[in-house]
Parts: C-alpha cells; sequence; structure tokens
C-alpha cells in the first residue's frame, strides 16, 4: 500500500473504528484518546510488518486494549476512593445485540454528532473531527479560528454529549426521520461552508466542500434508499460542479448566466444527474431534492439561453409548498420573470417583502435590482443594487453588487449624453 | 458568524483611558483582572479569536503619501477625536449572542467597581462568496 491509500483506509476506519469504541464504552473522549494510542501503533507498525489482512478489527483490538488498560486504572483509583467503585457501571461493557458492523457504527457517530444539543458550529465541528477524521488544527484553519479555540469548542461537544446521555444506538424508527434531518443539515452547512467561509486560502475552503460529499457519501452508501440522502448528494455534486466557473481570479463572483461552461465538471453532473433521476419517481420528495432537480436543469444547459426556465418554475412552486423559507420566494420570483416577464417576478416580491426574515435582508433589495434592470428600470435597479450592497455580510458579494450599480449607472450617464 | 467588538474613548475630561491611570489602585485592578478574566471566557466557550489592545494616541501619527510616495506625518490631536484602544474578533452562533458579549465587555468595572457601561461598537466581519448567484 502506498502511503496516500495507507492515509485514505486509516481515515475511512477512523470513524468506524471510534463508532465501535463508543458504543462498548460510553465514553467519547476516553474512546478517542484510545483510537490516537492505536492510530499511533499503526502508524508505526503498519509500514514494517504490512497492513493487518482486517485493519478495522486490529485497531478496535488496539484500541480497546488501550481502553481497557484506562478503565482498570480508573477503577483502581477509585477502589481506593471508594468500595463502592464496582457499581459504577463504567466496568462492564454492555452486552451488543447487533452483529459488528463498522458501517453502522459510524453511521450511530454521525447522528451522534449532529445531536440536538448541541449548537450548530459544534456539531460542524465535532461531525468534522469524530467522523471525518479531520485534525483540530485542519479544522480550526478552514474556520479561521485559532486551534485552541476549535479544541475547546470540539471538547466542550463531547461534554454536552455526555452530560444529555445520549444512548449509543440507531435512533429509534419514531425519531429516525427527525435525527437524519439533523446530519443532513450539518452535512449542508458544512458543504456551504466550504463556499462562504470569510476569506482564508481557497484550496481549504474547497476541502471542505469535499469533505461534506465525502461524508454525504458515506451516508448515502449506507442508506441507499433515502431519497433526501441521495437528493442533498445529488445537489452537492451538481453545485460544486459549477466550482471553477462560479468565481474569477480574483474571487469575484461570476453569476450563473455569465458562467463559462466549459469549466463545468461534466462527469460530477452526470452522476448528480443519474442521482436524483433514481431519487425523485420513488415518490418521496424533499426539499433537497427539488433543490438538486432545479441545479440539474441549470446544468444540462449548454448554454444560459437553453435553460429551461418553465421547468425550473415549477420546481420552485413545489419548492415553496414545502418550505416556508422565503428566501425561496425570491429565487422563485427570478424563474417566474424568466418565463412570465419581470413584472410577474416582481409581483412576488412584493408579495413577500413584509416578511421578517427577508425585510431587512439584502437579497431582497439584489433581486429587485436584477428584476427592475430587466424591466429596463436603469435608476430604480442603480437604487437597489446599492442598497443591497450596502447589506450583505460577504465582501466578493458586496463587489459584485456595486460593480453592477456601477455598470448601469454609467450606462445611463452615457445613454442621456447621446440624447 | 464573524463580529470585531471595538472599544473606544473619546479623549478629554471623560476619558477612560486617562481616567483609569487617576482610579485608586484597587479599581484599576479589578478593571484588569475583569478584562484577563473576560478573554479567558471568551476562550473557554471556544468563541475567541483575536483580542489587541492598542497603544495610548499620544504617540500615534496620522501618515499620507507625498507627491513622490514618501511617507509624511503628523501629529493627532487627541483631545478632539474618539480613538479605538481595543479590539476583540469572536465567532458566535447569532448577532444576539456577539451583543451579549459586547455588553458584558461594556459592564466592565469602572471606579468603586461600578460598571462603565461604555459604548462597545459591533461590525460583523465580511465572509466570502455567496452560495448562489442566479
Amino acid at each position: 500500500m502506498t502511503p496516500p491509500d495507507f492515509e485514505r483506509v486509516l481515515r475511512e476506519l477512523t470513524p468506524q473504528v471510534l463508532g465501535a469504541l463508543v458504543r462498548r464504552y460510553r465514553d467519547f473522549a476516553a474512546a478517542e484518546d484510545a483510537l490516537q494510542e492505536a492510530l499511533l501503533a499503526a502508524a508505526t507498525q503498519w509500514p514494517q510488518d504490512g497492513v493487518p489482512d482486517h485493519p478495522r478489527a486490529w485497531l478496535t483490538q488496539v484500541a480497546s486494549r488501550c481502553m481497557t488498560d484506562q478503565i482498570r486504572s480508573n477503577v483502581a483509583r477509585r477502589r481506593r476512593e471508594t468500595e463502592v467503585a464496582m457499581e459504577s457501571g463504567y466496568l462492564i461493557p454492555p452486552q451488543d445485540p447487533e452483529a459488528d458492523d463498522g458501517g453502522d457504527d459510524s453511521l450511530i457517530l454521525i447522528y451522534m454528532c449532529c445531536h440536538p444539543a448541541l449548537t450548530t458550529s459544534s456539531a460542524i465541528a465535532l461531525t468534522l473531527r469524530a467522523v471525518g477524521g479531520l485534525t483540530t488544527a485542519e479544522i480550526a484553519r478552514a474556520f479561521l479560528v485559532p486551534e485552541a479555540t476549535m479544541a475547546q469548542r470540539i471538547s466542550r461537544a463531547k461534554q454536552t454529549i455526555k452530560a444529555s446521555c445520549v444512548p449509543f444506538r440507531l435512533p429509534l424508527p419514531q425519531e429516525r426521520e427527525r435525527s437524519l434531518r439533523a446530519v443532513l443539515h450539518v452535512l449542508y452547512l458544512i458543504f456551504n461552508e466550504g463556499y462562504t467561509a470569510s476569506a482564508g486560502d481557497h484550496l481549504q475552503r474547497t476541502d471542505l466542500a469535499n469533505e461534506a460529499i465525502r461524508l454525504t457519501r458515506a451516508v448515502h452508501a449506507r442508506l441507499p434508499g433515502h431519497a433526501e440522502v441521495a437528493g442533498l448528494l445529488a445537489l452537492m455534486l451538481l453545485t460544486d460542479a459549477r466550482r471553477f466557473a462560479r468565481t474569477g481570479t480574483n474571487g469575484e463572483v461570476i453569476p450563473l448566466d455569465k458562467q463559462d461552461r466549459t469549466l463545468w465538471d461534466r462527469q460530477q453532473i452526470a452522476e448528480g444527474v443519474a442521482l436524483i433521476s433514481a431519487a425523485l419517481p420513488k415518490g418521496s420528495v424533499g426539499p433537497y431534492q427539488l433543490q438538486a432537480a432545479i441545479a440539474a436543469v441549470h446544468d444540462e444547459a449548454a448554454r444560459a439561453g437553453d435553460t429551461d426556465w418553465p421547468q425550473i418554475l415549477a420546481l420552485y412552486d413545489l419548492l415553496r409548498h414545502m418550505s416556508d423559507n422565503p428566501m425561496v420566494t425570491l429565487n422563485q420570483a427570478i424563474a417566474a420573470a424568466m418565463v412570465h416577464g419581470a413584472t410577474k417576478g416582481l409581483e412576488l416580491l412584493d408579495a413577500v417583502k413584509a416578511d421578517p426574515l427577508l425585510a431587512n435582508h439584502h437579497r431582497l433589495d439584489a433581486v429587485r435590482a436584477h428584476l427592475l434592470e430587466l424591466a429596463g428600470d436603469r435608476n430604480g435597479a442603480v437604487l437597489y443594487y446599492r442598497a443591497a450592497a450596502g447589506k450583505t455580510g460577504s465582501l466578493p458579494e458586496r463587489n459584485y453588487l456595486l460593480t453592477q450599480a456601477a455598470r448601469l449607472s454609467s450606462e445611463s450617464d452615457s445613454a442621456n449624453e447621446q440624447e | 458568524m464573524k463580529y470585531m467588538m471595538m472599544m473606544s474613548f473619546k479623549a478629554g475630561k471623560e476619558s477612560m483611558a486617562k481616567g483609569i491611570m487617576t482610579w485608586p489602585k484597587h479599581d484599576a485592578q479589578a478593571h484588569i483582572a475583569f478584562m484577563i478574566g473576560f478573554n479567558k471566557e471568551l476562550k473557554a466557550s471556544g468563541e475567541f479569536v483575536a483580542a489587541e489592545g492598542l497603544a495610548w494616541p499620544d504617540q500615534a501619527k496620522l501618515v499620507r503619501a507625498g507627491k513622490d510616495g514618501t511617507p509624511i506625518t503628523d501629529g493627532v490631536f487627541p483631545e478632539s477625536k474618539e480613538f479605538l484602544i481595543g479590539y476583540w474578533i469572536i465567532d458566535v452562533e447569532s448577532p444576539e449572542r456577539a451583543y451579549e458579549v459586547a455588553a458584558r465587555a461594556s459592564a466592565a468595572p469602572g471606579p468603586g467597581g461600578a460598571p462603565l457601561n461604555m459604548p462597545i461598537e459591533v461590525r460583523q466581519i465580511m465572509g466570502g462568496p455567496p452560495e448562489e448567484y442566479q
């Protein structure tokens, strides 16, 4: 095995082994320490002796031995402290009714890391650490915070899980949908963070998107029949396929209709389209599948002018019924404008402008500016592009909006001169 | 979401910074201890990104480029302006949490241990590109 293969194998096994240890010993922090010991042992022994036939069993055994040692020394210490230490319940690992299935363990682990008791930033950090196998330093770099801060966040997350006594098992059938939704949301946020993390090295941000895709693939492999898992994976692939076209050399935003479509990753698009085409007919359509279907329609148009806007509009109508997120209406308004003309789009915006989630949001102004420009109202468009630029929290987006405003106002200046 | 919290003071009679030099030793120590503890709390909660204090403006310079690009420096006039004296950068879940943290800093103890309730300017730090633009 070459070193990169070696590393890949270890990274794939890490969550499975960690999951098995947490299931047996119910102690997240101790399990992680033991796993680190086992990984260290593997790093020194495997290159010399060769990779064992069953690397997962090997790692689990070595780590279990570390845990047992640790438990023994804990017990000895406790016995010195009190005679009733034996009743602590810590000593005897519970009987394991399930077969030793590494895949299920990593699935349980991800359910645990995305537990609702955690804040989203903690769930993201813990998932990347425990399931993704990223180092704390890597996660800290990706989120541009000091390593000590990230370490603290992860350790607090583990404490929260311990304190909330989450049992280490697959969620019960009645909880499963809700737990899975939390997991998919965390994976979606990790993927988005790949795009929206402030500044930083582009490569690192891309890595987060890749990491989210890798983790979603793993969940999809465990739950191949779940349409929303397939939908999320498709959405990620279809969005990520445009990665190299969506920003210019200086990081400037390039909107969909101006992107160089030859830069889109055809292979990723094909995979995403196949996934979503297989998921949709299953009948349990959800928001991720609809968003993936919209992304697929965009990705399948060879030129922006070939985009099947009526189909996109129909998909947004469905999505609007499924989600009360007013952001959907903004995208729906753009699609409506492309199909029925700018006036129709502006009417939709007026219908949601009082929504408290949108009232002071830059996207409402940005979309209005875009539609006013389509309608031929240059001055109105300039006004709203500038208003949006003043409200956005994204630097590349602000640059984009200011450039749009500048372009339109210089066009209307030269138009005035000609008159 | 990352935010910068800025602590400024207006030089002059009510100057906090000039004031602290005239506070009784006990009050000054309590203020400094509060600030050290405050940074520790932010580190413990996993929200700390950075914090720096700035030297007081006595030695500060205003710099402009001259015609040939060489720096032309000028003194600043502390009496007439507000000066940044320190900042924190925090990474928090929501704007509300940023305001909560800022309010803690604002209530740092002053003379007699009474909260200063000084103004803390809270500004969002700009992020990367939006998720999609069509």
